[in-house]
Formats: structure tokens, C-alpha cells, sequence
């Protein structure tokens, strides 16, 4: 193994964590020739002094990461000497041809600046600079390169992750696969209400995975309601039972705990239950549940410690109000409930819940899902409504008071409008606050060790290869600033919103209500369920955003996802037959644009 | 106006069009300058791809008429405009899918906390009226289009005269003549009856009667492996009724057999019994009404019996041309099915006689096909356009109980036409979600993605059974129209958590020998 592409060892893999590479999204379908060259420095960074501050970065990066790094161009006959000397000592390097790296003379501007050598080979052992050809044999005459050879255990570990999430863990497996000794510390602080989980992060205890069994919970009401017209034959009214449905769904979770421990132990990835902060460079205090604290240090780090919901600040808020971290495993059922927040998490919640009949409110300060399509966001908003879920637009709550204790109490909360001077007070049983989630970054110790964060948001600020302003940190998942928190949706309305503000309108879009066959017999209402694309109209017509509003979004959306990573452009999707009946194939008939202003209610087979 | 569309004709190339089919082309070229047609397009038959062509064919200005008439069945089922897929296919097949899809539904509805008393009961006749309904809902928005749109419907029994004149016959026996310049035949295809069998066709139904049947068919035994059968027993079993298919062979012929036998093996383990290897000899009615059915079992060499209520025949389709005198037009069929040959331009032996849909040789049999086919026939010859229908790549869905999606080459098509060493296939077997809380089981969820071996791994094929197939596959098969390699698919971010991301996160290779059960999140 004498070269390999100057990466890191892959935070994150595709597939399990979502794409952090933006510039990657659609790129795939046309590498253009000259990207083919490798590059150390993004091409990103505007001014030269950043691209080099950048590139000095990269380069410390590659060296702190220890083991033995050589500069060396591919045609330099010292160059082949060392590089035989080190394969005959049996040690494994990490050669950079500069010669065939496209900057490679920057790359040798910096390293002078950080040796005093510009020439090649320039040789780093365990981040220590040995020199050129003829120290390197110097040293190794001397015994020293042997014993920096040997200093590689210094550390206790090559990789320690901080965070047993989604993307911790996919991590700290792919690095344990590629023969890395690797520590996962995972610790769940628990919520005001006590609440706390297993090993897995938010998506396995309190995010996609509970969340989306609670809404198959409430899919399954309506399928019931459905099934009687479908023959099914039963009189008495159905009720539901949320102790029943909890204790399944944490069982299901509880399960996912173990198969985490267990896929890590497998791996032989030490995990340890412990809470992880930054003492010292490369070393890292453990805290565990009883306080007892041990430290442990590594080559590198990956911050993967996600975010925990926001709380709003205001009198009784911590003490009375649950959250998305408390509302899965509630051991009672939460009664008339209000949800504060216009989040996908605050309509989800809200919806699952109004599906179990109960009575619940969501209180909105502005717009429902910020950053998603908003016709798409109104609809759904809309949908909601119709089902019996009450919307309280342009309020804020104030004070949350307790006026009876139980399973569930009895609260009052008193909000203000965010327009005037009127407020309103109401009795719930429980209050779900939804308003946002931060970042798990300030309690860490990151300063210690001067990874920046923003100041403001507590994100952490990486380049394109997941690196922070710390060269040996890394971070992925929630944290990252300026990523896109989840889908391709994100990236795509932040384009579009731009274009609205200071482009021409570039788009066609075309769209269509439709009814989902499952739904005629039902008789559940008609022109509800829609679909839209938006092409770029100087782009061949290539669809560049994708939405549907309907039964099994998330099944439909995958594959045309796919499709659009491919290029996907109008024609094709016209050229595609449909699968007869099903509500993806509404996607190949799109006949309307928008800006026609015609009829798009659904006729017909 | 006439001579504007005979300088189309010209453009559109009816003399590159010569066919083998004598000189029919420079007759009707003489006659068509004459311009004294009734239509500019007939269409005979009204179904899916008849509609669409005869609609788009209005909405570039011309005058179209449809005729439609619907042969009782032998048990006496009719029904109205619009063809196999509203009436007796598609859309009561899908409705009856789900009626079956909820029982299950129901069944794990305790588990996430909803309190129904087990077991409920299923009452066909409430679930058969909606479902008919429906139907006749769809039946009079066919009507109400085809004359928003100007299009002039007949419901008559057409058969031709010669070349461009079509007789109708009603129901009454009234007779009328219609003519036109370009005639579509869109005529479609009957379930076969296995004639030979003694009792087949005086006590047997098919699909053209499943759906239309007032009472509970009961006790059914099902004949045939296709997907219609397939589908049939499928809900049949789902809600609540004792069903058995009888198959000779192998299961959905021209489907991926793994995927195929995944899709008997689920169906075997939720109620449905399976006769392999055997074949009907008779059928009789028994003193109490039942249906005795004989068989051979070709395994055993024995003689088997059976006593059913209804007996379905699902043993393929036929073309519907007999009554069509499609000789008196000169329109050649193939001798072996009787279907109508076309070109790629769905001209048949007659240049200005086309034909789309069931009832063509080597056409998939699928409404969408005929729909997409249909509309850009109309274009071609109304619209000045060139595009040909692509019939490469067509996605499908066998709404089973556990739905199987594919598009592409399966995996033993793959084989035979690139070489066991040059295909990669890609396999999962995944557990839905939703299957975890009311501890379903998920054995035969599998996803299997059939690529060329070689680097960027163009996909060949796409193979998905599980829940909502359909849903699933639609996306991907544009993704495979595209040029979709394994690469790119696999650089595609998941929606979590559904059972489609799984197609996205296919790592193990079967030549690797690894495991492919899915773990974990």
C-alpha cells in the first residue's frame, strides 16, 4: 500500500449518515475531466490566504494523524529510496506524489513554511519531522527511526468518538473495519424530566424510529376507520391505548440498543457509558454515571454528539413541559396536549397524536417548516387542520403554570400574540415543546483544545472533508454548520429561494392533485393528496425539486431521488411508465405547469 | 382541410411505411385524397389505451369516434366503458388488494394500542358494492370526458367491412357503418377458458366475474400461476377465505424466479394452500351445489379431488379479435395467439390500420403501456411528432400480499444475455419497520438489484418485495431509465426510515457469500 487518495478515513458513510457533501449531490453524473487529478484544498475558499490556511490545515491534519507520511514526486529517484527503506522496515506509509496532485507546489510552499524544506521527500514519522532522504537514513543508522517507528502506541487509542449516534457509530465501525483501534463514548444526559436512553443516538430512541411506529400507530386508526367500508365488519367504537402502544415501541428500541452494543463488540470498538469532554490536546476526561472519571487519549476525534431540543426560557418550562426526548416513553398517555413549534418534529408529534383522537393545539410563531417548500408546508398545515388538529397562528407561551399534579396534570399556559398586546390562557394536560433543537457542543471542552464553534448556534464549523479549525478533530452529524440538517429538499429550497430573490424565474414546474385509489372506496376526500416537479428550463428540462404530498412519501420519493442523482429530466420522467395503480405514477403523467393556471383536480383512471 | 391531412399523411411517411401487405398503402393513399371519411380516427375498443388515443387524438382537432362493446362472460358479467383495468382489472384488483391489506391491519392494530376485539369478521358484499361503485363512478367520468372532448362513442360491436369502414351492431341488433383514415384497434384480451376440461366453462369463472360477484365466492380454488392468479388468491386468502391455487408449473413465468418463489413461499405461510405439479381433468357440480374438481397430480402420477365453491380460472388471456373480420381489412395476426403483428410505429399489415394495447403480439400486457402507447399514436399522427413508444425497461408491481416490484432483467435474464461473470447482483432481506411492533414476519422481504459487473456498474435490473412495492419501484425505474449505475444509486441519500432506502444501502454482493440480512438502523 503505497498511495492512497489523502482523505481522511471516512467519517460517516453514505447511506447512514445523510450527504454532507453538497457539491457532490448532483455532481456524479458529469465528472468533469480536470477534477479528476486529486486536490488537497477545496476549491471552496475564495481569497488565496484562506486557500492556504486551508491547505496548512489539511497538511497538519494528514501529519497529526501519525504513522509515517512521505512528500514525495513519483519520477524523484531519493524519493524511491526512502520509500523502499521504509517498506523494508515493514512500516506502512502514506505517500503524496506532488507531481500528480494538482497543487502540488502549493503544498510545497506550505510544507517549507512548516519545516524549512521545500524539497522532496519530505518525511514525517508519528508527526515527527525527520527531513529528507539523507536524515531519514541518518536516523535510521542512528536507531532513532526505528524508535519513532515504535512510538506509534503513544496514544491509547487511533480514533475515540463522542457521541453513539447514527453517525458515531457508522463512524467508529468503518474505522474499526479498516484496522483502527476506535472508542465510542456515548452518554445520555438525562432530560428535565429524567428521561434517558440507551446506545443508538436520537433517530433509534427519539427520533425517526419511535416517531414513524407512532405514526403507522395512528395510520393504522385511519386504515380501521377505512376497513369498514373495505367489508371488515365491527361495530363497537375503537379506542386507543397509548400504555400498550409505548411498551411495544420501547421493547422494538430496546432491541436496537442491544444489536448497537453488540455490532461495536463485534467490531471490537470499545464502548464505554461515559460522558466525554476535552481536557488537553488528545486526551479526553470520561465521566461515567456514578462520577467516576478515567481518561483516555487517541491520534484523532470525532465529535458526533448531536443536538437535544430547545427549551423556550420562560417561568415553568423545564419543570412542566416535555419534549420530542420525553413524549415516546411516556408512561401515560399525554391527554389534550399543546405543541409549540412549527418544526417537522412539532407536526409530526401533533399529528400522530391527533390520530389517537386526542384533542390537540399547535401554536406556531410564524410559518410552518421553515425551509421547506412552503405551498407544500401550507398544504400539509391544511391537511392537518381538516383532521382535526387546531392551529394557534402567531402566539408565543409566556408562563406555563401547573394547577394539578397526575399522569397527566392539569397546566395552564398563557401566550401572547406576536402581533399585539393580546393573550390568551388555556388548560392542557401536556405541553410538547417543539421550537427547535441545539447543538450538544459547549459542554465538551472544545475550547480547551480551541476547536472554534459559532458562537451563536453552537455548530461547528468543518471543510469538506469533515474537518474542524483543530486538525486531528472531526466532526459529523447535527453539529455541523452549515450542512444541511437532513434532505436533498433542504439544499434544493435554499437554491430556489436564492434564484426567487435574485434570478430569473429559471423553472417550469408542473403539478397535479390526485386521489390514492385506497382512498376512493374509503371515501376520504379527493384533490387532496398533490404532487409537483420543478424543472430547469435551460438545463434540458432537468428536475431539480421533487415533492409529493401523500400516502407513502417516503417509499415514492426514494427512488425518484435516485433517479434525479442521475440526471432526471422531464422527458425521461414522461418516458417512464407508470405502475398501474399506484400514486407514483402520477409522476409520469404530469401534463399541467403551474404557470398554465389550468384545472389539476384528477379525473379518471 | 383534407388536403392539409393529406399532406400530413405524406410527411408522415405512409410510403416509408411499406410493408410486406400488398398495395394496400397506394390504395388508401388514392381514396384518403378523396377526404370523405366519417372520422379522421376510429377507435375500436375503450379501454386505457383506446381512450387515450381517441382523447388525444380530439384534443389536436380531430374527429374521432369510439366503439366499445362488452361480450358478457360466460357467467353473464358486463360492465361499462373503460375497458380491463377499471372494470375487471387493475383498480377492483387493487381496491380488493387492500380490502386484504386491512385485514392484516387490523390484525396489527392491538399491538399499537388499538383496542378491537379479534377476530373481525369481513363481509364481501359491502366490500363488492363499494368496490363496484367505484367502478361505475369511473365508467361515467370515461363517458363524461369522452364527450367533454368531443369524441363521439358508440357502444357497439365493431367488426370491419374492408380497410376503412367499420359495421357497428347494438345490442338490439341495429346495425350502423362508420368510416374514417386511420383506424386504432384497441380491443384487448378475455381470460382464456381451458375448453377441454369437462365442466370448465359451465361452472368456472375468471377475472371478469371475481369482481362482479354479489356473494362471497367461498370455498375458491384458483387455476393458474399467473399474476393474476396470484393476486386473486392473494386477497381471496386475505380476507378470510379458504383458497388453493392449482399451478402446472412454476410460478409468474418471465418474473425473477427468486423473487417469485419468495412470493408463493409468503403467500404458503399466510393461509394459501398450493397444488404444484397438478392440473384440472373436470369439474362437476354436486348435489349440493358444490364444485367437485379433479386433478392430476403430475408428481405422484395420482388422481386427485376436491370440493369447491368456486372455481377461478387465471390460465392467461386471449386477444379479443375474433369478431373483428380482421381479414376483411387484411390486418395480419400470428397464427399461434391471434394477436395483431405491428411495427414499432404500431402500424399493422395495413399501413393506415393500427393497433395498441393487449391485444398486439409481444407487447407487455399492462395499462400504463397502452396508455403511453395510445397517446403517442395520436401524436404521430395528429401532432407531427416522431417519438416511437420504448417498450425497453417497463416497471411493474404483482399486487400480492407481500407486493413484488421489479423493472429490468431479472436475474436469469441478466445471466443469460451477459454471462454469469459479468453480472453483479446486489441482495437484502430487510424487516419493515412497521413488521417490528406487532412481531410480523419478514422472511421473505428482499430486495435484489441485478448490475453489470463491470465498473460504474450500470443497473440491469431492480427487484423489491415488500410492503408498497409499487411506490417503491416507480421512482427507481426512472432512475434505471437513466442509465442508473450501481455507483450512482448507491450515492443516493436514504429517507429514513422507509423500506425503500434499503434499495440505496445494497452492499452485499450474492458472489460475496455474505450474509445479507439487514441489522440494525
Amino acid at each position: 500500500k503505497s498511495s492512497k487518495s489523502p482523505k481522511s478515513p471516512g467519517p460517516g458513510k453514505a447511506g447512514d449518515a445523510p450527504n454532507r457533501r453538497p457539491g457532490h449531490v448532483r455532481g456524479a453524473r458529469v465528472a468533469s475531466p480536470p477534477e479528476r487529478r486529486a486536490r488537497l484544498a477545496s476549491p471552496g475558499p475564495s481569497s488565496s490566504s484562506e486557500a492556504r490556511e486551508e491547505l496548512r490545515r489539511r497538511l497538519l491534519g494528514l501529519i497529526e494523524r501519525g504513522g509515517v507520511v512521505i512528500f514525495s514526486k513519483s519520477y524523484c529517484p531519493h524519493s524511491t529510496r526512502v520509500k523502499e527503506l521504509f517498506s523494508s522496515l515493514g512500516a506502512e506509509c502514506y505517500v503524496l506524489e506532488l507531481d500528480q496532485v494538482d497543487d502540488g507546489a502549493k503544498i510545497q510552499e506550505v510544507l517549507l513554511e512548516i519545516t524549512n524544506q521545500k524539497t522532496v521527500p519530505n518525511i514525517f514519522v508519528n508527526k515527527v519531522h525527520v527531513g529528507g532522504c539523507d536524515q531519514t537514513f541518518q536516523a535510521y543508522q542512528s536507531g532513532l527511526l526505528q524508535k519513532l517507528l515504535h512510538e506509534d502506541s503513544a496514544y491509547d487509542y487511533d480514533l475515540i468518538v463522542i457521541g453513539g449516534g447514527s453517525g458515531g457509530l457508522s463512524c467508529a465501525k468503518e474505522a474499526a473495519i479498516l484496522g483502527k483501534k476506535v472508542m465510542v463514548l456515548d452518554f445520555v444526559v438525562p432530560s428535565p424530566q429524567g428521561t434517558s436512553w440507551g446506545l443508538g443516538g436520537t433517530c433509534v430512541n427519539v427520533g425517526c424510529v419511535p416517531k414513524k411506529l407512532m405514526h403507522q400507530a395512528a395510520l393504522l386508526g385511519q386504515a380501521l376507520h377505512d376497513s369498514r367500508k373495505f367489508g371488515w365488519e365491527y361495530n363497537q367504537q375503537v379506542t386507543h391505548n397509548w400504555e400498550t402502544m409505548t411498551k411495544a415501541i420501547q421493547n422494538h428500541i430496546r432491541s436496537l440498543n442491544f444489536g448497537y452494543g453488540l455490532s461495536l463488540r463485534e467490531k471490537a470498538v470499545a464502548y464505554v457509558n461515559s460522558y466525554g469532554e476535552f481536557v488537553e490536546h488528545h486526551k479526553i476526561k470520561a465521566t461515567n454515571k456514578k462520577g467516576q472519571e478515567t481518561y483516555y487519549t487517541a491520534a484523532q476525534f470525532v465529535i458526533a454528539t448531536g443536538e437535544r431540543p430547545r427549551y423556550l426560557g420562560i417561568q415553568g418550562d423545564k419543570e412542566y413541559c416535555i419534549t420530542s426526548d420525553d413524549l415516546f416513553s411516556l408512561p401515560y398517555c399525554p391527554g389534550k396536549t399543546l405543541v409549540v413549534g412549527a418544526s417537522y418534529v412539532a407536526l409530526e408529534c401533533a399529528g400522530f397524536l391527533a390520530g389517537f383522537g386526542l384533542d390537540v393545539t399547535v401554536m406556531v410563531r410564524s410559518i410552518l417548516l421553515r425551509g421547506f417548500d412552503q405551498e407544500m408546508a401550507e398544504k400539509v398545515g391544511s391537511y392537518m387542520e381538516q383532521h382535526g388538529v387546531r392551529f394557534l397562528w402567531k402566539f408565543i407561551p409566556v408562563m406555563v403554570q401547573q394547577l394539578e399534579k397526575g399522569s397527566p396534570g392539569k397546566l395552564k399556559v398563557l401566550a401572547k400574540s406576536t402581533e399585539g398586546t393580546e393573550t390568551i390562557e388555556e388548560v392542557y394536560n401536556t405541553v410538547l415543546l417543539a421550537i427547535g433543537r441545539d447543538s450538544c457542543t459547549r459542554k465538551i471542552g472544545l475550547e480547551k483544545i480551541g476547536v472554534k464553534i459559532n458562537e451563536k448556534s453552537g455548530k461547528i464549523p468543518v471543510n469538506d472533508v469533515e474537518q474542524t479549525s483543530v486538525p486531528y478533530v472531526y466532526a459529523v452529524g447535527d453539529i455541523l454548520e452549515g450542512k444541511p440538517e437532513l434532505t436533498p429538499v433542504a439544499i434544493q429550497s435554499g437554491k430556489l429561494l436564492a434564484r426567487r430573490l435574485f434570478g430569473a424565474s429559471l423553472e417550469k414546474i408542473y403539478h397535479t392533485l390526485f386521489w390514492p385509489l385506497e382512498w376512493t372506496v374509503a371515501g376520504r376526500e379527493n384533490n387532496t393528496c398533490y404532487a409537483k416537479i420543478i424543472c430547469n428550463k435551460f438545463d434540458h428540462d432537468r428536475v431539480i425539486g421533487f415533492h409529493i404530498l401523500g400516502p407513502n412519501a417516503g417509499e415514492v420519493t426514494q427512488g425518484f431521488a435516485a433517479a434525479m442523482k442521475c440526471g432526471l429530466t422531464k422527458q425521461l420522467l414522461d418516458d417512464t411508465i407508470g405502475i398501474h395503480p399506484t400514486c407514483g405514477e402520477v409522476f409520469t403523467t404530469l401534463e399541467i405547469t403551474k404557470s398554465s393556471g389550468l384545472d389539476i383536480t384528477q379525473k379518471g383512471c | 382541410m383534407a388536403a392539409m391531412a393529406a399532406a400530413l399523411r405524406g410527411l408522415g411517411g405512409r410510403f416509408r411505411w411499406r410493408t410486406p401487405a400488398v398495395a394496400g398503402g397506394v390504395r388508401g393513399a388514392a381514396q384518403g385524397a378523396v377526404g370523405q371519411w366519417d372520422y379522421d380516427l376510429l377507435v375500436i375498443g375503450g379501454g386505457s389505451g383506446g381512450l387515450a388515443c381517441a382523447k388525444e387524438a380530439a384534443q389536436l382537432g380531430r374527429k374521432v369516434a369510439v366503439v366499445d362493446y362488452v361480450e358478457p362472460s360466460p357467467r353473464g358479467t358486463r360492465w361499462g366503458l373503460g375497458g380491463t383495468c377499471v372494470n375487471v382489472g387493475c383498480i377492483p384488483k387493487k381496491l380488493m388488494h387492500q380490502a386484504a391489506l386491512l385485514g392484516g391491519l387490523i390484525r396489527d392494530a392491538p399491538h399499537y394500542g388499538w383496542e378491537v376485539a379479534q377476530p373481525v369478521p369481513h363481509d364481501w358484499r359491502k366490500m363488492a358494492e363499494a368496490v363496484q361503485n367505484h367502478v361505475k363512478s369511473l365508467n361515467w367520468g370515461h363517458r363524461v370526458q369522452l364527450h367533454d372532448r368531443k369524441v363521439k362513442y358508440f357502444n357497439v360491436k365493431a367488426g370491419f367491412v374492408d380497410e376503412h369502414t367499420v359495421r357497428g351492431v347494438a345490442k338490439g341488433g341495429k346495425e350502423i357503418l362508420l368510416s374514417a383514415d386511420h383506424i386504432v384497434i384497441a380491443t384487448g384480451g378475455r381470460p382464456r377458458y381451458p375448453a377441454h376440461i369437462e365442466g370448465a366453462l359451465e361452472y368456472g369463472i375468471t377475472s371478469d366475474d371475481i369482481f362482479w360477484l354479489k356473494e362471497s365466492p367461498g370455498k375458491t380454488l384458483v387455476v393458474g400461476a399467473s399474476y393474476v392468479a396470484l393476486e386473486c388468491a392473494g386477497f381471496l386468502t386475505g380476507i378470510g377465505l379458504d383458497t388453493t391455487v392449482m399451478m402446472r408449473s412454476i410460478p409468474l413465468r418471465g418474473f425473477d424466479q427468486q423473487m417469485s418463489s419468495l412470493v408463493t413461499e409468503h403467500m404458503a405461510s399466510h393461509g394459501t394452500r398450493f397444488l404444484r405439479g397438478c392440473t384440472p381433468s373436470q369439474v362437476r357440480r354436486l348435489p349440493d351445489g358444490q364444485l367437485q374438481v379433479t386433478w392430476e397430480d403430475h408428481t405422484t402420477g395420482k388422481e386427485g379431488t376436491g370440493t369447491f365453491n368456486t372455481v377461478l380460472w387465471a390460465v392467461g388471456r386471449v386477444p379479443d379479435t375474433r369478431s373483428l373480420n380482421l381479414e376483411k381489412a387484411g390486418v395480419d395476426t400470428s397464427p399461434s395467439t391471434q394477436k395483431i403483428l405491428v411495427d414499432s410505429r404500431e402500424a399493422t399489415s395495413v399501413p393506415h390500420i393500427y393497433a395498441i394495447g393487449d391485444v398486439v403480439e409481444g407487447r407487455p400486457e399492462l395499462t400504463p403501456t397502452a396508455v403511453m402507447a395510445g397517446r403517442l399514436l395520436a401524436q404521430r399522427l395528429f401532432g407531427g411528432s416522431s417519438d416511437l413508444m420504448d417498450y425497453d425497461k417497463v416497471p411493474t408491481t404483482v399486487f400480492t400480499p407481500l407486493e413484488y416490484g421489479c423493472v429490468g432483467l431479472s436475474e436469469e435474464e441478466a445471466v443469460a444475455r451477459h454471462g454469469q461473470e459479468r453480472v453483479e447482483v446486489y441482495h437484502a432481506h430487510y424487516k419493515p419497520l412497521e413488521f417490528t411492533v406487532p412481531g410480523r414476519d419478514a422472511s421473505q422481504c428482499y430486495v435484489k438489484m441485478v448490475c453489470l459487473r463491470e465498473p460504474p456498474q450500470l443497473v440491469l435490473g431492480l427487484h423489491f418485495l415488500g410492503p408498497n412495492a409499487g411506490e417503491v419501484t416507480q421512482g427507481f425505474a426512472l432512475g434505471i431509465k437513466c442509465g442508473a449505475s450501481y455507483v450512482q444509486v448507491m450515492q443516493t441519500v436514504g429517507i429514513h426510515p422507509t423500506c425503500s432506502e434499503e434499495v440505496v444501502k445494497l452492499r452485499i454482493s450474492k458472489r460475496s457469500g455474505l450474509d445479507p440480512t439487514v441489522t440494525g438502523c
